[in-house]
């Protein structure tokens, strides 16, 4: 019968290996969030914008993203910075900007569904109070329609916390990389794997709990 | 740059061109040394198998716990296959998909000692198949949940038991609306396949790591990769729009849960 070995759980595995990991994978989290609404709000603005010219190349890039594995997406420009730029990158930095690439093709198509959740009375009472294009957005459709996006984009970012073990391909440091070398320096990779997946468990868990509270409160009256 | 596609006709072993391309999948060579094309299209079998086997598991998990999340909770029975539904998804949604696949490959066979005889692609079928019966489960769940309540209501009129309401009354209509959702579902499932590079299974992702690291025609062999893994997915689109064509139910027009909540 197997016996599992827990004598190592104590505060040097978390201090030695897992924090450093556990604030990579919250900070990739994080730019990747602000990072791809920014660039993605850009998209879903091209995508809407009626004009060929913006709106052709945005479909391209958000479809092509959307249709790759994020591992893939995640080796292509690990290969392609590189060449690009002349000098080797680390997989830190190479999956920082994966991820602020990959998940703004996702954040486009939520900001999009939200803007056009936003009535078009809103858009054309703006117009008629005489606003400009970017005064429009900025005042009034933009607000409403973040709003209206929080219950989506929640789900979307803990999916983007549980994407973010995908950088185990380049061997970038995140949190399951602190569980893997743990589990190897202590000859005990099923307990220290097991240990992963109650501690993405616990986290991924209490965050899906937290959104579904927010969303009732934010929930929009009409 | 130049892309040099003429890497695929390489030999394997020493990087030597071979006679021909398919040089040991279809034995058309003399020269019987498996080329990078070969390589690629035994990778890619390896994706559609363990992505077709993760289907299958699923799409059945799925559609079982999806049905059984919506039952009435008036008898225990019913309350504790409630609870068990709602423990399953969230237990196999709040875990990211490379961690389930080392579960199935380092912790559960340590309990489970049959599973260690198991191969590893089978592994990873059962943990994409577990992991996407959760996603599948809550557009079951939403999808009964479209349904007018006047349809269950009827059904326990006729006499008929839950589970025959179920079988010929509730699930008839809710499978035809999950359609849409199972198709994209379906969709992330290979796309998720390429985890299984971490347990090294023979799949396109594992491919492209060596093949690129061996033959430093990086580009190459990612864009066949990419294309495969395109090609797969429209592959599957294609069928699912067969499958909800032949489906269809002449006069009723189904409506998906997403495409309600649009309107």
């Amino acid at each position: 019968m197997l016996s599992l070995d827990l004598s190592f759980y104590n505060w040097g595995l978390v201090t030695n290996y897992l924090l450093k990991g556990f604030l990579f994978s919250v900070q990739l989290t994080i730019i990747a969030t602000v990072g791809g609404i920014a660039f993605g709000t850009v998209l879903a603005l091209m995508k809407l914008s009626g004009k060929a010219l913006l709106e052709y190349p945005a479909a391209f890039y958000v479809n092509t993203m959307r249709s790759i594995p994020l591992v893939m997406v995640i080796l292509w420009f690990f290969l392609i910075i590189p060449m690009l730029i002349g000098r080797p990158i680390g997989a830190d930095l190479s999956a920082t900007i994966t991820f602020i690439a990959f998940q703004a093709a996702f954040f486009a198509e939520i900001v999009r569904a939200g803007i056009q959740s936003v009535p078009l009375g809103q858009t054309y009472a703006a117009e008629a109070l005489g606003m400009t294009y970017g005064q429009n957005m900025r005042l009034i459709v933009l607000p409403q329609a973040f709003r209206n996006m929080i219950p989506v984009f929640m789900t979307q970012v803990i999916i983007l916390f549980q994407d973010t073990s995908l950088v185990y391909a380049i061997g970038a440091y995140d949190l399951l990389k602190g569980f893997e070398i743990a589990g190897k320096n202590y000859g005990r990779p099923i307990e220290t794997y097991a240990l992963a997946a109650i501690t993405y468990f616990v986290i991924c868990f209490s965050l899906s709990r937290v959104a579904r509270k927010i969303q009732t409160k934010v929930a929009i009256i009409r | 740059m130049a892309l040099d596609f003429g890497v695929f006709c390489k030999n394997t072993l020493d990087g030597g061109v071979v006679d021909h391309c398919f040089s040991s999948v279809f034995g058309l060579a003399a020269n019987s040394d498996p080329s990078y094309l070969d390589w690629l299209i035994s990778a890619w079998g390896w994706t559609l198998l363990v992505s077709g086997l993760g289907l299958a598991i699923a799409i059945v998990l799925g559609i079982l716990m999806g049905a059984l999340r919506t039952l009435p909770d008036t008898k225990s029975t019913y309350r504790f296959l409630l609870w068990f539904s709602t423990c399953w998804v969230e237990l196999f949604r709040n875990i990211p998909i490379i961690v389930q696949v080392f579960l199935w490959y380092y912790v559960i066979p340590a309990f489970v000692t049959p599973l260690k005889s198991v191969p590893s692609f089978w592994l990873v079928s059962i943990a994409l198949g577990f992991f996407t019966s959760a996603r599948i489960a809550e557009q079951v769940r939403a999808g009964i949940g479209s349904i007018p309540s006047g349809q269950r209501a009827a059904a326990t009129a006729l006499g008929l038991t839950t589970f025959q309401t179920y079988r010929y009354v509730i699930l008839p209509i809710a499978l035809r609306i999950v359609i849409p959702p199972l198709t994209s579902e379906s969709m992330n499932l290979i796309k998720n396949s390429s985890v299984a590079f971490a347990v090294s299974v023979p799949e396109l992702t594992l491919f492209a790591m060596q093949a690129q690291e061996e033959t430093s025609h990086g580009i190459e062999v990612y864009l066949a990769v990419t294309a495969l893994y395109a090609l797969s997915a429209f592959f599957v689109n294609w069928i699912m729009t067969l499958i909800e064509k032949r489906s269809r139910i002449p006069g009723v027009v189904s409506i998906s849960p997403s495409a309600k909540l649009a309107q």
